[in-house]
């Protein structure tokens, strides 16, 4: 019982680290801004959000009952982070960053 | 089989910060630094969670839900000051 909990928070670890390490190097490597707010804003709520599945399992498991309060941390992440990655593309809209080729602008820039 | 997996994730969360902080540094434009700012902040969050789970302690997760409350109002506060000009209107 204890061997299959601990390689289930050991997947969730892993999981959330690779999802944030993703978004990161998508952060660092896409070549203009649209794209690269596309990598952090899912990835590293996805990260965040398996690291705590694994913390909440892991103290769940400790004996002192059910351990809740981190979920509290990841709901709030989920409803933030479309809020705050929609007011930086407006910033950067309102600002007319440069884009490569390949990105569509939009037909009625606000 | 914890003991090899936390080093493993603090070196890949450790990675994903010094990357935040290369693309704060170069940033071409100031979206571009506030972005970095956001996703630096989430990372930090994961470093935390990650630090509760190896100290097997539970006054980190505090710590996090701080972190993420300052940094989505900064986040937000950036750019509605790029947008208007302005925070309070």
């Amino acid at each position: 019982m204890e061997l299959f909990v601990e390689i289930v928070v050991s997947i969730c670890l892993l999981g959330g680290a690779a999802f944030a390490l993703v978004g990161s190097i998508g952060l660092a490597r896409l070549p203009d801004f649209y794209m690269r707010l596309h990598g952090p804003a899912k990835a590293s709520t996805l990260g965040v959000g398996g690291m705590v599945i694994g913390s909440t399992i892991f103290f769940s498991t400790r004996g002192n009952g059910l351990s809740l309060h981190e979920i509290l941390v990841v709901v709030f992440l989920f409803i933030t982070a479309p809020i705050s990655a929609h007011i930086v593309a407006k910033a950067a809209l309102h600002l007319q960053l440069p884009t490569v080729a390949r990105t569509r602008r939009p037909e009625n820039k606000s | 089989m914890l003991n090899v997996v936390i080093p493993i994730a603090f070196f890949m969360i450790s990675a994903a910060l010094l990357l935040n902080l290369w693309r704060l540094l170069i940033g071409p434009s100031l979206p571009d630094r506030i972005l970095a700012l956001d996703t630096m902040y989430i990372n930090a969050i994961a470093l935390l969670v990650l630090y509760g789970i190896y100290q097997q302690g539970e006054f980190y997760f505090e710590a996090a839900l701080l972190i993420a409350v300052m940094g989505f109002v900064g986040t937000v506060v950036l750019s509605k000051y790029l947008l208007r000009g302005d925070i309070i209107e």
